[in-house]
């Protein structure tokens, strides 16, 4: 395994890190809800009363941080590397498997981790591991589509 | 209106930190996911620093039966792990290495006004849907048979 040192940017994804466990932490204990943000939008498509205002309200702050951001500083580099038909088919497999295994990174890999969820700590490895796999595929077996 | 302003505020910081941690972009998302190559390291840190406030956070909550503004506490209290758990979370994993992004980072890049990150939350949307589609006829094989 060689280290890319170029790209390593241990502080700022520490900061960040602190950031993201900081928002998830105001959720649960102002609001009393996970911060799991495909179970926020997957909630909005099935509505439950009182349940739906909140969900948007979180969205639209995370759709506005971008927006935000440019105000004060240059937003930093976002590389899509991927082509429309592929972010179809992984777009697709993100929407279905988050909602069949009920969560992402955020809401198990977060707020399941920081809960010591051994259900989160299955799907987290589960789809890391599957991660590395699928990149490990296309990147090297493949040679890159 | 308190609970949309702390909603806001979460998800506002929430994207934040996926900005400053630089997780909103999937080429380095897909850094960390190739162990093979050249491999960045910083998705784990990520985890590590939010992880590190959640334990504390999440502890505090589970004393709790209600939350600071007096709503009851949701966590998730399910322990199984079935086959829906872990064929999910696999295809999860799959979309997630084919593109680099998983649902929070791709809600940012979409207010970040990239247009392929407009076709993958319309095309995760549309999965969402598809799975409820699958769920409601599953559902009904089930009752089918049952009868």
């Amino acid at each position: 395994m060689t280290i890319d040192w170029t790209h390593f940017t241990p502080m700022t994804a520490l900061t960040g890190g602190i950031m993201i466990g900081l928002a998830a932490v105001i959720l649960i204990l102002v609001n009393g809800r996970i911060a799991g943000i495909s179970g926020i939008l997957g909630g909005l498509l099935t509505p439950s009363k009182g349940e739906n205002a909140w969900r948007v309200a979180f969205l639209l702050g995370m759709v506005s941080a971008p927006l935000i951001w440019v105000v004060v500083a240059a937003l930093p580099a976002i590389e899509i590397d991927a082509s429309t038909p592929l972010l179809v088919i992984a777009g697709l497999l993100v929407g279905f498997g988050t909602r069949m295994g009920s969560g992402c990174t955020s809401g198990h890999g977060v707020c399941g981790l920081s809960r010591l969820s051994p259900r989160s700590l299955v799907a987290t490895t589960l789809f890391m591991a599957m991660g590395f796999v699928t990149v490990y595929i296309v990147r090297h077996v493949l040679g890159g589509v | 209106m308190r609970t949309l302003l702390f909603a806001f505020i979460s998800g506002l910081i929430f994207g934040v930190g996926l900005l400053v941690s630089g997780m909103a972009n999937p080429a380095k998302v897909l850094g960390f996911l190739d162990l093979a190559g050249v491999w960045d390291p910083s998705l784990a840190l990520v985890m590590v620093g939010a992880i590190l406030v959640g334990l504390f956070g999440f502890t505090a909550a589970r004393r709790r039966t209600t939350s600071l503004l007096g709503h009851p506490m949701r966590l998730p209290d399910s322990t199984v792990i079935d086959r829906r758990l872990v064929i999910g979370a696999l295809l999860f994993g799959a979309g997630w290495g084919l593109a680099g992004f998983c649902p929070g980072p791709a809600i940012v890049a979409l207010g970040a006004g990239q247009a392929k990150a407009v076709i993958f939350v319309a095309a995760m949307v549309a999965g969402m849907i598809l799975f409820q589609v699958f769920q409601s006829w599953e559902q009904r094989q089930h009752t089918a048979l049952g009868s």
